[in-house]
């Protein structure tokens, strides 16, 4: 091996090992080493002008500028960052989008679905935002999730389905509340009620339980009017639902497989109270323009008023 | 001197060795880390940023302990796309008092520098119990077992060797005041460390972030911890250039 590393003309390290054995010392590829020494050139362009070592309790800013409008309409400059360039990336996506965003301001709720444009950009737009911030919870569709979020695809709404009041849920969020019966009432009272309540909608009841069930929602005692109303079709302005419909929320019926569960769980209901319902308020976290989107979006699934 | 110099010294010297390559590592080191602790125009000055109650830091350690950081960032990166979903970009100011910090840089699933507020209690205790429930098409496990009691018998320690790290956890009268000072008597008093256990059970009473106020579990800490992150500081406060000068 030495030998022939000689007759090469290989350079080797001078080390050698049993007798023979050396180590070779190949220069690296020219072509290798000066581009290591034009990184090291990139290194001191890319210095003057971005942001790089620190110096003191400060650090050196670098010549490259970022110029952007800001929202006052100046023009404004900073030494190039990321948050500069995000600024002005968001500027020139809105100079894109807000004509859409205006319109969709400017225009009264009514009027947007007679423009085809405005419409389509709803759509699309209201889309993604309603994927993004609404269907961890009502669902891709919103078609929600008996026993913990409403659909908001059919036409049976809690605090309302007009524009305004979609609105005001969305900016304000929502807090639901029923109080658990357990304590107030008795056994026997509780399967009245729920015989009751089933039957108002056309659930299979016991008569007599009927009875008793609608003297006690219309009492004292239970109170459940107060809430609901006398034609048990609940009430808007406080959240409670319409029980005279087949669309249930907190009690699972039609989950349910036989006449007896169906009981169980609006008993349960009725005895446990109702202490979630909570949608959080959007107003800060969204834009009135992105509020304003989920308003219409929402309206139209399927069961705006 | 280094004429005579010859690589085979260092070859064929591993106490040199090992010293030279201590040397030439460090300088990496020194350029890359100590001007931290000596800039101080970096960290944005903004309000409201705080210490995690005791409730919170227990939920804090559960995060970290079920490993939630291995598929969650909480790092919300100055990019539009980012901005769009998740919210304000990330300051250093809201991470100062987080040991250690929780940024990452793996999301299998999404950020949750922002989560809190945007879903309810309910929705969040439905999810970590079984994520598939409410989001189909996810791919994170089940954590049923949050649902048991929490153990807060050392909640003090906890918070105590947190305060060794720099978190103004109060011990003492006066340290106590000067967090009324910096942060108000009602934050004040949720740091003041002998009365953690109190006030650990009192949140999670008042918050009953599980649905059940008869017992503290680890999900009440947990979803406390969760409906927190990136709340502290009021953005509505601050225009967009108060926050470019840091950079």
């Amino acid at each position: 091996m030495a030998d022939s590393a000689q007759n090469q003309g290989v350079q080797t390290t001078g080390h050698v090992w049993d007798e023979t054995l050396q180590e070779w010392n190949n220069p690296l590829p020219v072509w290798w080493t000066y581009s290591f020494y034009a990184t090291i050139v990139f290194a001191l362009v890319y210095w003057t002008f971005y942001p790089s070592w620190p110096f003191g309790k400060s650090f050196l800013p670098g010549m490259a500028q970022i110029t952007y409008t800001n929202a006052q309409g100046q023009e404004e400059s900073w030494h190039w960052n990321t948050r500069a360039k995000l600024l002005k990336e968001t500027q020139e996506a809105n100079a894109q989008q807000m004509p859409y965003y205006a319109k969709l301001m400017q225009t009264p709720f009514e009027q947007i679905g007679k423009d085809p444009e405005l419409s389509s950009f709803v759509v699309s737009a209201g889309k993604v935002a309603f994927s993004d911030n609404c269907a961890a919870c009502h669902q891709a569709g919103g078609a929600g999730k008996v026993g913990l979020f409403p659909n908001l695809a059919d036409d049976d709404w809690i605090y309302g389905g007009s524009h305004e009041k979609i609105q005001e849920t969305l900016v304000k969020g929502r807090r639901g509340y029923m109080p658990p019966f357990a304590e107030a009432l008795d056994a026997a009272q509780i399967d009245a009620l729920a015989n009751y309540v089933l039957s108002l909608s056309g659930g299979q009841a016991d008569a007599a339980k009927v009875a008793t069930g609608k003297e006690l929602f219309h009492s004292q005692t239970a109170a459940c009017y107060y809430c609901h109303g006398d034609n048990a079709k609940g009430r808007q302005d406080v959240g409670a639902a319409n029980l005279t419909d087949k669309v249930w929320l907190w009690a699972d019926v039609p989950g349910a497989a036989d006449a007896e569960g169906k009981l169980a769980a609006v008993k349960k209901v009725i005895s446990g109270g109702m202490a979630k319902g909570v949608m959080p308020a959007w107003e800060g976290r969204l834009s009135p323009e992105q509020i304003k989107l989920l308003t219409v979006y929402v309206h139209e699934l399927g069961g705006g008023k | 001197m280094l004429k005579n110099f010859k690589h085979e010294r260092l070859e064929t010297n591993a106490g040199l060795l090992l010293v030279a390559t201590m040397l030439s590592i460090s300088v990496g080191g020194l350029v890359e880390i100590a001007p931290l602790f000596l800039i101080d125009d970096t960290m944005e000055k903004v309000d409201g940023v705080r210490p995690y109650t005791p409730l919170e830091s227990r939920g804090r350690d559960i995060y970290i302990r079920e490993g939630c950081y291995t598929c969650h960032s909480q790092m919300i990166r100055p990019f539009r796309d980012e901005a769009l979903r998740y919210g304000h970009y990330s300051l250093a100011a809201e991470s100062k008092y987080d040991h250690p910090f929780q940024w990452g840089s793996k999301r299998t699933g999404p950020d949750l520098a922002r989560v809190g507020g945007k879903y309810s209690n309910e929705w969040q205790v439905q999810h970590l119990i079984q994520p598939k429930s409410v989001v189909p098409e996810s791919v994170m496990p089940n954590y049923p077992w949050l649902m048991s009691p929490l153990d807060y018998a050392d909640v003090g320690d906890r918070l105590r060797a947190l305060r060794t790290t720099g978190v103004p956890y109060s011990l003492s009268q006066a340290e106590y005041d000067a967090n009324v000072k910096q942060f108000g008597a009602e934050v004040a008093k949720t740091l003041h460390i002998p009365d953690a256990q109190k006030n650990l059970v009192a949140q999670a009473q008042e918050g009953n972030y599980d649905g059940d106020r008869a017992i503290v579990t680890e999900m009440d800490g947990l979803v406390a911890y969760l409906q927190v992150l990136g709340t502290m500081v009021d953005f509505s406060k601050y225009k967009p250039e108060d926050l470019v000068k840091y950079r």
